[in-house]
Formats: structure tokens, C-alpha cells, sequence
């Protein structure tokens, strides 16, 4: 279950274009990450890159270490594919699969692992999935019908319902609130409160006050001007970047004397 | 004339600004729209009531002598069975072709192979009938004996087998080879425009690239591929020259697809008789392609049919 993270000096590139420069962090175990800075600094593809789904764009590719509780994460054996299965994601805009039923898309993750399993273990698994996304009462009803017919936040739900499902080590999210109302962002950041007791989360986000209110360590991205690769400015707990941080550029960005 | 009504409607719907580019797009609109539905009316009509004749005709006097049921049955199931053949083989080929270019080839290797692929589309029927005559029915006929001595128990293959390789089962590859570009081209066209997001859902959930195509693409573009074989399936349908210069025709129906003795298919049936046919003639050939008119009209209310059975699963809402 939840596992550290272990950055350690990593650029990370688009084709030549260094977009994210000499990252070194410490993402700790049953506890919630928050990555906060300005449009364009890098954080989401830093957090892309510790699932590496970064390198699903052609050309994107990283140098340096992220290391998991002493598996290197981008060592010369290791697939891809493995570390997803260990490394949930939800996106910014929810992505339930349309083409399957509310039931299917949360066990979509485990039919990739093609284990046969019961039907009634399956059934289990999908209320417990759901549970833990607090979406159980609101569909039990219609589990057979498509996920698209949700409201946003049922649907980033039940994205977050088909992460959780897979039982991985680490949950990165990735601006999960930014498409919904305040309701749902509320529902989303009780959830987060509870999911830590069971994961390592990092989530990436916008709203400061978001990242105040649900983060136990927070890191500070951002980049000199256009063109420039982003950089990890400060990380620190979180009560400590917003009351009193240790770089002028992070209390600038936090009090909006930015740019 | 209805605006004199407009005071006693409540105020917002009384003036309803219609802009002239409006106005103009949506007449345009509708007028093809329109025009569509006039010519495939008009072509109905024409068949009916040509084919009329013939519908009424006592058997007698029908070519053939025995009703206008016995003429064209052989070549429906002529007609069916060349087109079956050519959506079976080209189907799944086009969706793997389709694939390939989308998410498999390198970006170069892909483009190419897209020309090449349309470029297919481009050649004319009848140097393809003269292909399938002159370099694929001989090639085949090893393929043929072959089927006849170990296959034979499969009603399909029964034999005897061809000489020439002048077959249905030629025909059908040869029909497939002409609709693979249709269908590949809308197949890869369908699969290009699955959602990134649909498609990094599925990676990190930790699929593989098949895997992924399972989940987001092959769903996504199925109604795609279906609206490209029904496409594909209308041109071998109808497909008329490749399949007159191919098969000598005329024999009974049968399913029996490796023989020298077969059915011809309604299109190129018609177009072998009709310079000579007079008459009756004349209206018997119209009457068969009445039946094929209704064929593929039904063949393609069958995929929509298909296609809406789960439209709430499509992703379109």
C-alpha cells in the first residue's frame, strides 16, 4: 500500500525543450502532496511524469531518478505499464469511459489485469470502489447504465472510484476539481481526506485555498519567463509555505503579488 | 401571416431576430436536404413503375419461363454472396489497416500509407475485373483445388473445383480489395478522433497499447466502421464490371462457391442482358434492380438499427 516517492535530480523534456529542470523531492506515505504555481510552470508534467505517462507524447522523455520505495521507476526493466498499474491517476476533466456502463468503467482497471474473477467478487469490489468515492447511494440503482450520464462531480467520482479499484500505491491527481462546482470540489476534497488514510496522494491544483485546506506538504513551482524550464521553487509543509515562506517568489504567488 | 397572431404570444417569442446569413444557411440546408430525399424518391418511382410490368407478367412469359421469382433468385444469392465474402475478408482488414496508420506506424510510414491506401479507391472497376481475370482467378486456382480436396465437407467449398479460377470466391476478393480503402479510410478517420482523454484513461489505468485500443478507440469508432462497411458493402453490392468480366454466370443458386457453374449478381447481370433486352425484358432487369434497390435499403436500415441499439453508450451524449 501507500509507498514514498523519491525525486532525485529530474529534468524532464519534450523533444529537446527542457520543460521541467532539476526536481529533487520527497513525496511521503499516507499523506496528501499538493503542487501548487502559475499556468505553464510545469507541475503537471511533473506529476505526468511520475506515472510515466508523460512519455505517452511522442518525443517527451525524462532524465534522473524517481525511485519508489527502492524500485526505480524508470529503470531499463521496468514497463510502463506496471508502474500505471501501481500509480492511479484522475485527470483534470472527468473521463469515465462512455462506452461502458457505470459498473464496468470501475472494474475497467482490474479486467486489464485479467484475473478471472466472480462475479461476486466483482460485485464486491465495485461497491467498495464506489463507497470509497462516496458515489455508492448515489448510483446503486443504475450501475448498468453509461457513466457519461453522471454530473461532473458523480463522474470524477467514479473516475476516482476506477482509480481505487486497481488498490494502487499512489494516487496523483491531476487538477481534479478545476471543472466543477464548489459542492462537488467540497465532496472531492472529503473523499481526499479519506483516501490518504490508505494512499500516498499528489494532487496538482489552482486553488491555493484548495491546496491549503487538504495538503499536508506542498511544493512550489514556477519558471523564470517563457521558454524557460520550470523549476521546483520551495517544498514545504503546507502550513509553513502559507504562512511563512522560505522563498520571496512563493510568498509572492501565495499573497497574488505575482506577475 | 402567422406575425398578425403575434400579440396575443407572450413577448419573448414575438420577435425571434432572424439574421439573413441565417436564414440563407438554413434554406440552403434544408433544400439539400430535400433535394436528397427527391432524388432517391425519383429513382423509387422510376424502378416501380418500370418493374411494374414485369411484377405482373404471368411466369410464362418472363425469360427463363418460369416467374420473375426464379429469375432473379440465383442472383440474389449471387449478388449476396459476392458482397459477404468481399465485408467477411475486408472488414477486419481495413479496421487493422486503420489501426496500424493510427497508432502503430511511424508518422512518416503512416501518411504514406494513407495515399497508398486512397489510391486504391482511385483505380477503375473494370482494371480491376481485368486484375482478378487476368493475375488473381489463375493464382487462385491452386487455392480452389486445394479447398475442394480438404474442405469439401463444408457445404461452401463443395466442388467441384474451378479450372479457371472464374469464381465467386474470386469475385468476393476482388470486390474486397475495391471497398478495403472505404472502409479503411472512414475506419481511420473514426479512430484518429478517439477523445486523448478517453485514451489516457485507459493508460493510466495501466493498459497497453491494445489494451487501450480496446477500451477507448475500438468502441469509440465502432459505429464508424460499421457506417464504412455498410459503404463498402453498397459498392460490392452493386459493383458491376469487376464482376462481369470475372464470372461467366448464369448458373443456378448455389452457395457453392468454388465452382465454374454460378450465379451472376444482380448489377452485372444487368448490365451483360441489357443491351439486347427488349419488352419485357426490359422491365424484368428493372425489376431486379427494384430487388436490389430494397436489399440495400434494408441492409442499411439493419446497421443504423445496429448502430442505435446502444446510442446511449455511444459517447455522443
Amino acid at each position: 500500500m501507500a509507498k514514498r516517492i523519491e525525486v532525485s535530480d529530474l529534468n524532464i523534456y519534450y523533444g529537446n525543450f527542457l520543460a521541467v529542470e532539476g526536481v529533487n523531492v520527497s513525496i511521503e506515505p499516507r499523506s496528501i502532496t499538493a503542487l501548487i504555481g502559475p499556468s505553464g510552470c510545469g507541475k503537471s508534467t511533473f506529476l505526468r511524469s511520475l506515472n510515466r505517462m508523460h512519455e505517452v507524447l511522442p518525443g517527451a522523455r525524462v532524465e534522473g531518478k524517481v525511485v519508489m520505495d527502492g524500485q526505480d521507476l524508470y529503470g531499463s526493466d521496468v514497463d510502463p505499464v506496471d508502474v500505471r498499474r501501481q500509480i492511479g491517476m484522475v485527470f483534470q476533466r472527468p473521463n469515465p469511459f462512455p462506452t461502458m456502463s457505470i459498473y464496468d468503467n470501475v472494474i475497467a482497471g482490474n479486467r486489464l489485469n485479467s484475473k478471472r474473477m466472480k462475479k461476486s467478487e466483482t460485485d464486491e469490489l465495485v461497491e467498495r470502489s464506489l463507497r470509497g468515492a462516496n458515489l455508492w447511494n448515489e448510483v446503486k440503482d443504475r450501475l448498468d447504465r453509461p457513466g457519461s450520464g453522471l454530473s461532473g462531480g458523480q463522474q470524477q467520482r467514479l473516475c476516482i472510484a476506477r482509480a481505487i479499484a486497481v488498490e494502487p500505491d499512489v494516487l496523483l491527481m491531476d487538477e481534479p476539481c478545476s471543472a466543477l462546482d464548489p459542492i462537488s470540489t467540497l465532496a472531492i476534497e472529503d473523499l481526499m481526506a479519506e483516501l490518504k488514510e490508505r494512499f500516498t496522494i499528489v494532487i496538482v491544483t489552482h486553488n491555493m485555498q484548495q491546496a491549503a485546506r487538504v495538503s499536508e506538504q506542498t511544493g512550489f513551482f514556477n519558471l523564470n519567463g517563457v521558454g524557460q524550464p520550470g523549476r521546483l521553487i520551495e517544498f514545504n509543509p503546507t502550513e509553513k509555505i502559507f504562512s511563512n515562506p522560505d522563498q520571496k517568489a512563493t510568498e509572492d504567488y501565495i499573497s497574488g503579488r505575482f506577475g | 401571416m402567422t406575425a398578425t397572431k403575434a400579440p396575443t404570444e407572450p413577448p419573448s417569442q414575438q420577435r425571434v431576430v432572424r439574421r439573413p446569413g441565417d436564414r440563407v444557411f438554413a434554406g440552403a440546408a434544408r433544400g439539400s436536404g430535400i433535394f436528397i430525399l427527391l432524388v432517391l424518391a425519383g429513382v423509387a418511382a422510376f424502378l416501380i413503375s418500370e418493374a411494374l410490368p414485369a411484377l405482373t407478367a404471368s411466369s410464362e412469359e418472363i425469360p427463363g419461363g418460369e416467374g420473375l421469382g426464379s429469375y432473379v433468385w440465383p442472383l440474389i444469392v449471387g449478388t449476396l454472396l459476392g458482397a459477404v465474402i468481399a465485408l467477411v475478408v475486408a472488414t477486419p482488414l481495413a479496421v487493422g489497416i486503420a489501426l496500424y496508420i493510427t497508432y502503430y506506424a511511424p508518422r512518416r510510414i503512416a501518411a504514406a500509407m494513407g495515399y497508398v491506401i486512397d489510391l486504391l479507391a482511385a483505380i477503375p472497376s473494370v482494371v480491376y475485373g481485368f486484375w482478378g481475370l487476368a493475375v488473381l482467378a489463375p493464382k487462385l486456382v491452386p487455392f480452389h483445388q486445394w479447398t475442394a480436396d480438404n474442405l469439401s465437407w463444408i457445404p461452401l467449398f463443395a466442388g467441384p473445383a474451378s479450372a479457371s479460377g472464374r469464381t465467386m470466391l474470386t469475385v468476393g476478393l476482388v470486390l474486397a480489395v475495391m471497398i478495403l480503402p472505404i472502409i479503411s479510410a472512414i475506419a481511420r478517420e473514426v479512430f484518429s478522433q478517439a477523445p486523448a482523454l478517453h485514451r489516457e484513461a485507459a493508460l493510466a489505468l495501466g493498459a497497453t497499447r491494445w489494451e487501450m485500443i480496446k477500451m477507448a478507440v475500438l468502441p469509440y469508432g465502432k459505429s464508424g466502421v460499421i457506417a464504412g462497411a455498410m459503404l463498402g458493402l453498397g459498392r460490392a453490392l452493386g459493383e458491376t464490371m469487376a464482376v462481369a468480366i470475372i464470372l461467366s454466370g448464369g448458373g443456378a443458386a448455389t452457395i457453392n462457391l468454388i465452382t465454374s457453374s454460378n450465379p451472376s449478381t444482380i448489377a452485372s447481370n444487368i448490365a451483360l442482358r441489357f443491351p439486347e433486352a427488349t419488352g419485357l425484358g426490359v422491365n424484368t432487369l428493372i425489376a431486379s434492380g427494384l430487388v436490389l434497390f430494397v436489399i440495400t435499403l434494408a441492409v442499411n436500415m439493419l446497421a443504423r438499427w445496429v448502430v442505435n441499439r446502444r446510442a446511449d453508450f455511444s459517447g455522443a451524449n
